[in-house]
Protein backbone atom coordinates (compact mmCIF):
# COMPACT_ATOMS: atom_id res chain seq x y z
CA UNK A 1 0.00 0.00 0.00
CA UNK A 2 2.79 2.35 0.96
CA UNK A 3 4.56 1.36 -2.21
CA UNK A 4 1.54 2.25 -4.35
CA UNK A 5 1.52 5.73 -2.92
CA UNK A 6 5.24 6.27 -3.24
CA UNK A 7 5.38 5.05 -6.82
CA UNK A 8 2.69 7.53 -7.77
CA UNK A 9 4.64 10.26 -6.13
CA UNK A 10 7.50 9.12 -8.33
CA UNK A 11 5.55 9.60 -11.57
CA UNK A 12 4.89 13.12 -10.37
CA UNK A 13 8.64 13.58 -10.16
CA UNK A 14 9.01 12.65 -13.83
CA UNK A 15 6.48 15.36 -14.56
CA UNK A 16 8.38 17.90 -12.51
CA UNK A 17 11.56 17.14 -14.47
CA UNK A 18 9.77 18.04 -17.68
CA UNK A 19 9.19 21.61 -16.54
CA UNK A 20 12.92 22.41 -16.45
CA UNK A 21 14.33 24.80 -19.01
CA UNK A 22 17.35 23.41 -20.84
CA UNK A 23 18.34 23.40 -24.53
CA UNK A 24 16.85 19.89 -24.81
CA UNK A 25 13.57 20.97 -23.20
CA UNK A 26 13.30 23.81 -25.69
CA UNK A 27 13.56 21.56 -28.76
CA UNK A 28 10.20 21.19 -30.54
CA UNK A 29 8.31 18.16 -29.10
CA UNK A 30 7.57 16.80 -32.58
CA UNK A 31 11.28 16.67 -33.36
CA UNK A 32 12.04 14.87 -30.12
CA UNK A 33 9.28 12.34 -30.71
CA UNK A 34 10.47 11.63 -34.26
CA UNK A 35 14.11 11.35 -33.20
CA UNK A 36 13.21 8.94 -30.41
CA UNK A 37 11.06 6.79 -32.70
CA UNK A 38 13.86 6.60 -35.26
CA UNK A 39 16.35 5.78 -32.51
CA UNK A 40 14.17 2.93 -31.25
CA UNK A 41 13.70 1.61 -34.79
CA UNK A 42 17.46 1.60 -35.38
CA UNK A 43 18.15 -0.15 -32.06
CA UNK A 44 15.56 -2.83 -32.74
CA UNK A 45 16.84 -3.47 -36.26
CA UNK A 46 20.25 -4.69 -35.04
CA UNK A 47 21.00 -8.39 -35.47
CA UNK A 48 20.55 -10.34 -32.24
CA UNK A 49 24.12 -11.71 -32.41
CA UNK A 50 25.62 -8.24 -32.49
CA UNK A 51 25.33 -6.66 -29.04
CA UNK A 52 28.64 -4.87 -29.47
CA UNK A 53 27.31 -2.86 -32.40
CA UNK A 54 24.68 -1.36 -30.08
CA UNK A 55 27.21 0.03 -27.63
CA UNK A 56 27.95 3.35 -29.36
CA UNK A 57 24.22 4.17 -29.51
CA UNK A 58 24.21 4.71 -25.76
CA UNK A 59 25.44 8.18 -26.58
CA UNK A 60 21.91 9.37 -27.42
CA UNK A 61 20.15 8.76 -24.07
CA UNK A 62 23.27 9.80 -22.18
CA UNK A 63 23.58 13.05 -24.12
CA UNK A 64 19.88 13.87 -23.72
CA UNK A 65 19.95 13.22 -19.98
CA UNK A 66 23.17 15.15 -19.45
CA UNK A 67 22.11 18.24 -21.37
CA UNK A 68 18.52 17.93 -20.12
CA UNK A 69 19.80 17.80 -16.54
CA UNK A 70 18.00 14.53 -15.71
CA UNK A 71 19.52 12.60 -12.78
CA UNK A 72 20.98 9.25 -13.94
CA UNK A 73 20.25 7.52 -10.63
CA UNK A 74 16.54 8.23 -11.03
CA UNK A 75 16.50 6.78 -14.56
CA UNK A 76 18.44 3.69 -13.44
CA UNK A 77 15.81 3.04 -10.78
CA UNK A 78 13.05 3.28 -13.39
CA UNK A 79 14.96 0.84 -15.64
CA UNK A 80 15.32 -1.62 -12.76
CA UNK A 81 11.57 -1.60 -12.08
CA UNK A 82 10.72 -2.91 -15.55
CA UNK A 83 13.72 -5.22 -15.84
CA UNK A 84 12.07 -8.40 -14.43
CA UNK A 85 9.74 -8.50 -17.43
CA UNK A 86 12.61 -8.30 -19.88
CA UNK A 87 14.70 -10.80 -17.94
CA UNK A 88 11.90 -13.33 -17.98
CA UNK A 89 11.61 -12.95 -21.73
CA UNK A 90 15.35 -13.22 -22.37
CA UNK A 91 16.04 -15.94 -19.80
CA UNK A 92 15.38 -18.86 -22.11
CA UNK A 93 17.80 -17.78 -24.82
CA UNK A 94 20.95 -19.17 -23.12
CA UNK A 95 19.15 -22.46 -22.39
CA UNK A 96 17.61 -23.02 -25.82
CA UNK A 97 20.38 -21.72 -28.06
CA UNK A 98 23.64 -23.51 -27.21
CA UNK A 99 25.51 -23.24 -30.49
CA UNK A 100 28.91 -21.63 -29.88
CA UNK A 101 28.97 -18.15 -31.31
CA UNK A 102 32.10 -16.63 -29.85
CA UNK A 103 35.35 -18.53 -29.39
CA UNK A 104 37.67 -17.03 -26.83
CA UNK A 105 40.24 -19.83 -27.03
CA UNK A 106 39.92 -21.37 -23.59
CA UNK A 107 36.11 -21.21 -23.51
CA UNK A 108 33.36 -20.39 -25.95
CA UNK A 109 30.24 -18.31 -25.47
CA UNK A 110 27.00 -19.80 -26.76
CA UNK A 111 24.76 -17.90 -29.17
CA UNK A 112 22.10 -17.85 -26.46
CA UNK A 113 24.21 -15.71 -24.18
CA UNK A 114 25.06 -13.33 -26.97
CA UNK A 115 21.41 -12.80 -27.87
CA UNK A 116 20.57 -12.51 -24.16
CA UNK A 117 23.04 -9.65 -23.87
CA UNK A 118 21.61 -8.15 -27.03
CA UNK A 119 18.05 -8.16 -25.65
CA UNK A 120 19.20 -6.50 -22.45
CA UNK A 121 21.14 -3.86 -24.34
CA UNK A 122 18.15 -3.13 -26.56
CA UNK A 123 15.93 -2.87 -23.50
CA UNK A 124 18.21 -0.42 -21.73
CA UNK A 125 18.60 1.75 -24.84
CA UNK A 126 14.98 1.93 -25.93
CA UNK A 127 13.45 2.39 -22.49
CA UNK A 128 15.97 4.98 -21.38
CA UNK A 129 15.39 6.90 -24.62
CA UNK A 130 11.62 6.79 -23.98
CA UNK A 131 12.00 7.93 -20.38
CA UNK A 132 14.39 10.68 -21.40
CA UNK A 133 11.84 11.84 -23.96
CA UNK A 134 9.08 12.13 -21.34
CA UNK A 135 11.37 13.74 -18.77
CA UNK A 136 12.54 16.38 -21.26
CA UNK A 137 9.22 17.04 -22.96
CA UNK A 138 6.28 16.45 -20.64
CA UNK A 139 3.43 14.15 -21.40
CA UNK A 140 0.95 16.77 -22.55
CA UNK A 141 3.41 18.16 -25.09
CA UNK A 142 4.09 14.68 -26.42
CA UNK A 143 0.36 14.11 -26.89
CA UNK A 144 -0.11 17.42 -28.67
CA UNK A 145 2.95 16.68 -30.85
CA UNK A 146 1.53 13.28 -31.78
CA UNK A 147 -1.82 14.77 -32.71
CA UNK A 148 -0.15 17.49 -34.77
CA UNK A 149 1.68 14.79 -36.67
CA UNK A 150 -1.62 13.17 -37.58
CA UNK A 151 -2.03 10.46 -34.94
CA UNK A 152 -5.82 9.97 -34.55
CA UNK A 153 -7.42 11.86 -31.68
CA UNK A 154 -8.78 8.67 -30.13
CA UNK A 155 -5.23 7.56 -29.29
CA UNK A 156 -3.81 10.86 -28.09
CA UNK A 157 -6.84 11.64 -25.93
CA UNK A 158 -6.61 8.19 -24.36
CA UNK A 159 -2.95 8.72 -23.57
CA UNK A 160 -3.60 12.15 -22.14
CA UNK A 161 -6.41 10.92 -19.91
CA UNK A 162 -4.58 7.85 -18.72
CA UNK A 163 -1.80 10.13 -17.61
CA UNK A 164 -4.10 12.62 -15.91
CA UNK A 165 -6.25 10.11 -14.08
CA UNK A 166 -3.63 7.58 -13.11
CA UNK A 167 -3.06 9.78 -10.06
CA UNK A 168 -6.72 9.94 -9.15
CA UNK A 169 -7.15 6.20 -9.68
CA UNK A 170 -4.00 5.50 -7.68
CA UNK A 171 -5.24 7.61 -4.79
CA UNK A 172 -8.58 5.87 -4.84
CA UNK A 173 -6.94 2.44 -4.86
CA UNK A 174 -4.61 3.51 -2.07
CA UNK A 175 -7.55 4.73 0.03
CA UNK A 176 -9.36 1.43 -0.40
CA UNK A 177 -6.23 -0.56 0.43
CA UNK A 178 -5.72 1.58 3.53
CA UNK A 179 -9.30 1.08 4.67
CA UNK A 180 -8.87 -2.67 4.30
CA UNK A 181 -5.50 -2.76 6.06
CA UNK A 182 -6.69 -0.69 9.01
CA UNK A 183 -9.45 -3.15 9.78
CA UNK A 184 -7.57 -6.39 9.18
CA UNK A 185 -5.32 -6.00 12.26
CA UNK A 186 -2.24 -7.60 10.81
CA UNK A 187 -4.15 -10.68 9.68
CA UNK A 188 -4.86 -11.56 6.11
CA UNK A 189 -8.04 -9.50 6.15
CA UNK A 190 -10.31 -12.20 4.70
CA UNK A 191 -7.72 -13.11 2.10
CA UNK A 192 -7.85 -12.90 -1.65
CA UNK A 193 -11.64 -12.82 -1.90
CA UNK A 194 -11.71 -9.27 -0.63
CA UNK A 195 -9.29 -8.15 -3.30
CA UNK A 196 -11.51 -9.36 -6.11
CA UNK A 197 -14.46 -7.38 -4.79
CA UNK A 198 -12.22 -4.37 -4.23
CA UNK A 199 -11.10 -4.49 -7.84
CA UNK A 200 -14.74 -4.69 -8.90
CA UNK A 201 -15.52 -1.67 -6.74
CA UNK A 202 -12.66 0.23 -8.27
CA UNK A 203 -13.93 -0.55 -11.77
CA UNK A 204 -17.43 0.68 -10.92
CA UNK A 205 -16.10 3.86 -9.34
CA UNK A 206 -13.92 4.43 -12.36
CA UNK A 207 -16.87 4.07 -14.70
CA UNK A 208 -18.88 6.51 -12.60
CA UNK A 209 -16.07 8.99 -12.70
CA UNK A 210 -15.61 8.55 -16.43
CA UNK A 211 -19.24 9.46 -16.88
CA UNK A 212 -18.90 12.59 -14.75
CA UNK A 213 -15.77 13.65 -16.59
CA UNK A 214 -17.49 13.17 -19.92
CA UNK A 215 -20.33 15.33 -18.65
CA UNK A 216 -17.88 18.03 -17.55
CA UNK A 217 -16.32 17.94 -21.01
CA UNK A 218 -19.66 18.16 -22.78
CA UNK A 219 -20.58 21.16 -20.65
CA UNK A 220 -17.59 22.95 -22.07
CA UNK A 221 -18.28 22.21 -25.68
CA UNK A 222 -16.30 18.99 -26.20
CA UNK A 223 -17.01 17.57 -29.66
CA UNK A 224 -14.61 14.65 -29.86
CA UNK A 225 -11.49 16.66 -30.45
CA UNK A 226 -9.08 18.33 -28.08
CA UNK A 227 -7.58 21.45 -29.54
CA UNK A 228 -4.11 21.89 -28.19
CA UNK A 229 -2.73 25.32 -27.57
CA UNK A 230 0.73 24.96 -29.03
CA UNK A 231 1.93 28.07 -30.81
CA UNK A 232 5.51 26.79 -31.20
CA UNK A 233 6.97 26.73 -34.68
CA UNK A 234 9.68 24.51 -36.04
CA UNK A 235 12.98 26.38 -35.96
CA UNK A 236 16.15 25.68 -37.93
CA UNK A 237 17.89 24.36 -34.82
CA UNK A 238 15.09 21.81 -34.39
CA UNK A 239 15.58 20.51 -37.90
CA UNK A 240 19.33 20.32 -37.30
CA UNK A 241 18.68 18.32 -34.12
CA UNK A 242 16.58 15.83 -36.08
CA UNK A 243 18.96 15.62 -39.04
CA UNK A 244 22.08 15.37 -36.89
CA UNK A 245 20.88 12.57 -34.65
CA UNK A 246 19.20 10.59 -37.45
CA UNK A 247 22.40 10.85 -39.47
CA UNK A 248 24.45 9.56 -36.57
CA UNK A 249 22.04 6.66 -35.90
CA UNK A 250 22.12 5.65 -39.57
CA UNK A 251 25.91 5.80 -39.61
CA UNK A 252 26.21 3.66 -36.49
CA UNK A 253 23.72 1.20 -37.92
CA UNK A 254 25.54 0.54 -41.18
CA UNK A 255 29.12 1.12 -40.12
CA UNK A 256 30.45 -1.26 -37.48
CA UNK A 257 32.21 1.27 -35.30
CA UNK A 258 33.40 -1.11 -32.51
CA UNK A 259 34.95 -3.49 -35.07
CA UNK A 260 36.77 -0.60 -36.73
CA UNK A 261 38.01 0.60 -33.35
CA UNK A 262 39.23 -2.93 -32.52
CA UNK A 263 41.11 -3.20 -35.82
CA UNK A 264 42.75 0.20 -35.43
CA UNK A 265 43.83 -0.64 -31.90
CA UNK A 266 45.15 -4.02 -33.08
CA UNK A 267 47.23 -2.29 -35.76
CA UNK A 268 48.65 0.15 -33.23
CA UNK A 269 49.72 -2.70 -30.98
CA UNK B 1 -35.48 39.66 -23.52
CA UNK B 2 -32.62 38.51 -21.37
CA UNK B 3 -30.09 35.72 -21.52
CA UNK B 4 -30.14 35.35 -17.79
CA UNK B 5 -33.51 33.70 -17.30
CA UNK B 6 -34.01 30.10 -16.25
CA UNK B 7 -37.53 28.81 -16.49
CA UNK B 8 -38.55 25.27 -15.58
CA UNK B 9 -42.14 24.18 -16.12
CA UNK B 10 -43.78 20.98 -14.85
CA UNK B 11 -40.56 19.06 -15.20
CA UNK B 12 -40.85 15.32 -14.61
CA UNK B 13 -38.13 12.74 -14.81
CA UNK B 14 -37.68 9.14 -13.77
CA UNK B 15 -34.55 7.06 -14.12
CA UNK B 16 -34.49 4.07 -16.49
CA UNK B 17 -35.07 1.66 -13.58
CA UNK B 18 -38.33 3.46 -12.82
CA UNK B 19 -37.18 5.49 -9.81
CA UNK B 20 -38.97 8.82 -10.05
CA UNK B 21 -36.61 11.73 -9.42
CA UNK B 22 -38.63 14.81 -10.35
CA UNK B 23 -42.42 15.05 -10.06
CA UNK B 24 -43.44 18.27 -11.74
CA UNK B 25 -40.95 20.93 -10.75
CA UNK B 26 -41.65 24.53 -11.78
CA UNK B 27 -39.84 27.76 -11.07
CA UNK B 28 -38.57 30.87 -12.82
CA UNK B 29 -35.30 32.55 -12.00
CA UNK B 30 -34.62 35.99 -13.41
CA UNK B 31 -31.62 38.14 -14.15
CA UNK B 32 -29.02 38.46 -11.39
CA UNK B 33 -30.88 36.39 -8.83
CA UNK B 34 -28.89 34.22 -6.48
CA UNK B 35 -30.90 31.13 -5.67
CA UNK B 36 -30.16 28.26 -3.29
CA UNK B 37 -31.47 24.83 -4.19
CA UNK B 38 -31.78 22.96 -0.91
CA UNK B 39 -33.19 19.62 0.11
CA UNK B 40 -32.25 16.32 1.75
CA UNK B 41 -30.11 13.74 0.01
CA UNK B 42 -32.08 12.19 -2.83
CA UNK B 43 -34.55 15.07 -3.05
CA UNK B 44 -33.73 15.54 -6.75
CA UNK B 45 -31.25 18.41 -6.67
CA UNK B 46 -28.60 16.75 -8.80
CA UNK B 47 -31.12 15.47 -11.32
CA UNK B 48 -32.53 18.97 -11.62
CA UNK B 49 -29.07 20.46 -12.18
CA UNK B 50 -28.39 17.91 -14.93
CA UNK B 51 -31.44 19.24 -16.75
CA UNK B 52 -30.23 22.82 -16.63
CA UNK B 53 -27.26 22.18 -18.90
CA UNK B 54 -28.98 19.73 -21.14
CA UNK B 55 -27.26 16.55 -20.02
CA UNK B 56 -30.70 15.14 -19.36
CA UNK B 57 -33.55 16.21 -21.60
CA UNK B 58 -37.00 16.74 -20.09
CA UNK B 59 -39.27 13.68 -20.31
CA UNK B 60 -42.29 15.88 -19.77
CA UNK B 61 -42.39 19.60 -19.10
CA UNK B 62 -39.88 22.12 -20.38
CA UNK B 63 -36.72 23.98 -19.54
CA UNK B 64 -36.01 27.41 -21.00
CA UNK B 65 -32.63 29.07 -20.75
CA UNK B 66 -32.70 32.72 -21.78
CA UNK B 67 -34.92 32.97 -24.83
CA UNK B 68 -34.43 29.40 -25.95
CA UNK B 69 -36.21 26.20 -25.05
CA UNK B 70 -33.78 23.40 -24.25
CA UNK B 71 -33.63 21.01 -27.20
CA UNK B 72 -30.91 19.12 -29.01
CA UNK B 73 -30.43 22.03 -31.41
CA UNK B 74 -29.94 24.65 -28.73
CA UNK B 75 -27.53 22.54 -26.66
CA UNK B 76 -24.46 24.47 -27.73
CA UNK B 77 -26.01 27.80 -26.85
CA UNK B 78 -27.36 26.47 -23.55
CA UNK B 79 -24.02 25.04 -22.49
CA UNK B 80 -22.28 28.28 -23.26
CA UNK B 81 -24.87 30.26 -21.32
CA UNK B 82 -25.02 27.97 -18.30
CA UNK B 83 -21.64 27.43 -16.64
CA UNK B 84 -21.70 24.31 -14.52
CA UNK B 85 -19.28 23.77 -11.63
CA UNK B 86 -19.20 20.16 -10.46
CA UNK B 87 -18.91 18.96 -6.92
CA UNK B 88 -15.63 17.09 -7.40
CA UNK B 89 -12.96 19.31 -9.01
CA UNK B 90 -11.14 16.17 -10.17
CA UNK B 91 -14.01 15.57 -12.57
CA UNK B 92 -13.83 19.09 -13.86
CA UNK B 93 -10.09 19.43 -14.31
CA UNK B 94 -9.24 16.75 -16.83
CA UNK B 95 -6.19 18.11 -18.62
CA UNK B 96 -2.61 17.85 -17.32
CA UNK B 97 -2.12 21.61 -17.00
CA UNK B 98 -4.31 24.23 -15.36
CA UNK B 99 -3.94 26.67 -18.25
CA UNK B 100 -5.04 24.13 -20.86
CA UNK B 101 -8.04 23.22 -18.77
CA UNK B 102 -9.24 26.80 -18.42
CA UNK B 103 -8.62 27.33 -22.14
CA UNK B 104 -10.55 24.18 -23.08
CA UNK B 105 -14.00 25.80 -23.17
CA UNK B 106 -13.08 28.96 -25.11
CA UNK B 107 -11.03 26.90 -27.59
CA UNK B 108 -14.02 24.65 -28.24
CA UNK B 109 -16.14 27.73 -28.83
CA UNK B 110 -13.83 28.41 -31.77
CA UNK B 111 -12.48 31.72 -30.49
CA UNK B 112 -9.25 33.10 -31.99
CA UNK B 113 -6.06 32.23 -30.01
CA UNK B 114 -5.53 35.75 -28.69
CA UNK B 115 -9.04 35.91 -27.31
CA UNK B 116 -8.64 32.45 -25.76
CA UNK B 117 -5.47 33.54 -24.04
CA UNK B 118 -6.99 36.76 -22.79
CA UNK B 119 -10.08 35.01 -21.42
CA UNK B 120 -8.06 32.23 -19.81
CA UNK B 121 -5.69 34.57 -18.01
CA UNK B 122 -8.59 36.85 -17.11
CA UNK B 123 -10.62 34.03 -15.58
CA UNK B 124 -7.63 32.75 -13.62
CA UNK B 125 -6.89 36.23 -12.32
CA UNK B 126 -10.51 36.71 -11.31
CA UNK B 127 -10.45 33.69 -9.00
CA UNK B 128 -6.97 34.58 -7.74
CA UNK B 129 -5.28 31.61 -9.36
CA UNK B 130 -3.09 33.29 -11.97
CA UNK B 131 0.07 31.89 -10.36
CA UNK B 132 -1.20 28.31 -10.78
CA UNK B 133 -1.47 28.35 -14.55
CA UNK B 134 1.44 26.02 -15.30
CA UNK B 135 0.80 23.56 -12.48
CA UNK B 136 -0.71 20.10 -12.96
CA UNK B 137 -4.16 19.86 -11.28
CA UNK B 138 -3.25 16.89 -9.08
CA UNK B 139 -0.73 19.04 -7.24
CA UNK B 140 -3.22 21.72 -6.18
CA UNK B 141 -4.84 21.95 -2.77
CA UNK B 142 -8.60 21.51 -2.40
CA UNK B 143 -9.25 25.24 -2.30
CA UNK B 144 -7.03 25.89 -5.31
CA UNK B 145 -8.73 23.11 -7.29
CA UNK B 146 -12.12 24.66 -6.54
CA UNK B 147 -10.99 28.12 -7.62
CA UNK B 148 -9.57 26.73 -10.86
CA UNK B 149 -12.78 24.74 -11.51
CA UNK B 150 -14.72 27.98 -11.32
CA UNK B 151 -12.23 29.64 -13.68
CA UNK B 152 -12.73 26.87 -16.26
CA UNK B 153 -16.36 27.91 -16.42
CA UNK B 154 -15.87 31.68 -16.17
CA UNK B 155 -13.56 31.63 -19.20
CA UNK B 156 -16.61 30.86 -21.36
CA UNK B 157 -18.35 34.02 -20.08
CA UNK B 158 -21.56 32.30 -19.03
CA UNK B 159 -24.52 34.40 -17.91
CA UNK B 160 -25.72 31.77 -15.46
CA UNK B 161 -23.57 29.91 -12.96
CA UNK B 162 -24.80 26.56 -11.67
CA UNK B 163 -22.87 25.07 -8.78
CA UNK B 164 -23.17 21.73 -7.02
CA UNK B 165 -21.98 21.90 -3.40
CA UNK B 166 -19.30 24.54 -3.98
CA UNK B 167 -18.18 24.59 -0.34
CA UNK B 168 -17.86 20.83 0.22
CA UNK B 169 -14.46 19.57 1.39
CA UNK B 170 -13.03 23.03 1.91
CA UNK B 171 -11.31 24.21 5.05
CA UNK B 172 -13.03 27.11 6.83
CA UNK B 173 -10.77 29.76 5.41
CA UNK B 174 -10.97 28.47 1.82
CA UNK B 175 -14.74 28.30 2.26
CA UNK B 176 -14.87 31.90 3.41
CA UNK B 177 -12.72 33.01 0.46
CA UNK B 178 -14.98 31.16 -1.95
CA UNK B 179 -18.09 32.78 -0.51
CA UNK B 180 -16.47 36.20 -0.81
CA UNK B 181 -15.50 35.44 -4.41
CA UNK B 182 -18.98 34.25 -5.36
CA UNK B 183 -20.61 37.29 -3.77
CA UNK B 184 -18.62 39.49 -6.14
CA UNK B 185 -20.07 37.87 -9.27
CA UNK B 186 -23.10 39.47 -10.82
CA UNK B 187 -24.12 36.35 -12.73
CA UNK B 188 -27.42 34.65 -12.12
CA UNK B 189 -26.43 31.96 -9.61
CA UNK B 190 -28.05 28.63 -8.82
CA UNK B 191 -26.37 26.83 -5.96
CA UNK B 192 -27.31 23.33 -4.81
CA UNK B 193 -26.02 22.89 -1.31
CA UNK B 194 -26.37 21.61 2.25
CA UNK B 195 -24.32 24.48 3.62
CA UNK B 196 -27.16 26.54 5.06
CA UNK B 197 -24.86 29.21 6.42
CA UNK B 198 -23.56 29.87 2.95
CA UNK B 199 -27.14 30.24 1.75
CA UNK B 200 -27.59 32.91 4.40
CA UNK B 201 -24.53 34.77 3.07
CA UNK B 202 -25.04 34.39 -0.67
CA UNK B 203 -28.62 33.77 -1.65
CA UNK B 204 -31.61 36.05 -1.63
CA UNK B 205 -33.97 33.27 -2.59
CA UNK B 206 -34.25 29.59 -1.73
CA UNK B 207 -36.09 26.73 -3.37
CA UNK B 208 -36.72 23.71 -1.17
CA UNK B 209 -37.03 20.34 -2.88
CA UNK B 210 -38.51 17.26 -1.31
CA UNK B 211 -39.14 13.94 -3.04
CA UNK B 212 -38.83 15.57 -6.45
CA UNK B 213 -41.22 18.42 -5.75
CA UNK B 214 -40.83 22.07 -4.86
CA UNK B 215 -42.24 22.41 -1.34
CA UNK B 216 -41.22 26.01 -0.80
CA UNK B 217 -39.92 28.85 -2.93
CA UNK B 218 -39.35 32.26 -1.44
CA UNK B 219 -37.03 34.68 0.30
CA UNK B 220 -34.09 32.81 1.83
CA UNK B 221 -34.46 34.67 5.14
CA UNK B 222 -38.03 33.46 5.62
CA UNK B 223 -37.34 29.90 4.61
CA UNK B 224 -34.23 29.58 6.75
CA UNK B 225 -36.27 30.72 9.77
CA UNK B 226 -39.18 28.37 9.16
CA UNK B 227 -38.36 25.58 11.61
CA UNK B 228 -41.36 23.48 10.67
CA UNK B 229 -40.61 23.52 6.94
CA UNK B 230 -36.92 22.78 7.47
CA UNK B 231 -37.69 19.84 9.76
CA UNK B 232 -40.13 18.37 7.27
CA UNK B 233 -37.58 18.62 4.44
CA UNK B 234 -34.65 17.04 6.24
CA UNK B 235 -32.88 20.35 6.75
CA UNK B 236 -31.71 22.46 9.66
CA UNK B 237 -31.51 26.15 10.46
CA UNK B 238 -28.18 27.80 9.67
CA UNK B 239 -25.94 27.49 12.72
CA UNK B 240 -25.83 31.24 13.10
CA UNK B 241 -29.59 31.34 13.49
CA UNK B 242 -29.54 28.67 16.19
CA UNK B 243 -29.05 29.37 19.89
CA UNK B 244 -25.64 29.60 21.47
CA UNK B 245 -24.64 26.13 22.76
CA UNK B 246 -22.71 27.56 25.71
CA UNK B 247 -25.03 30.19 27.16
CA UNK B 248 -28.15 28.34 25.92
CA UNK B 249 -29.95 31.45 24.69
Amino acid sequence: MGSIESSFFDIGHLDALSSKDTPIHRVDPRVKVLTTIYFIAVVISFNKYNPAGLAPLVIYPVAIMTIGNIPFSYMLKKLLIASPFVLSVALFNPILDRSPALDLGFFSVSGGFVSFASILAKYVLTVSAGLALIACTGFDSICSALSKMGVPGAFTIQLLFVYRYIFVLGEEAARMARARALRSFGNKGLGMGVYSSMIGQLLLRTMDRAQRIHLAMLCRGFDGEIRYVMPSKMRLSDLLFLAGWSGLFTLLRFYNFPAWLGEELGRLI
Amino acid sequence: MSHHIVEVKELRFSYPDGTPALNGVSFRITHGESVAMVGANGAGKSTLLLHLNGYLTPQTGSVRIGDMPLTKKTLKYVRQTVGMVFQDPDDQLFLPRVYDDVAFGPTNLGLPPDEVKQRTLGALALVGAAHLKDRPPYKLSGGEKRAVSIATVLSMSPSILVMDEPTSNLDPKARRQLIRLLSEFDHTKIIATHDMDMVLDLCSRAIVLKDGEVVADGAAKDILNNQELLDASGLEKPLRLQGCPICRK
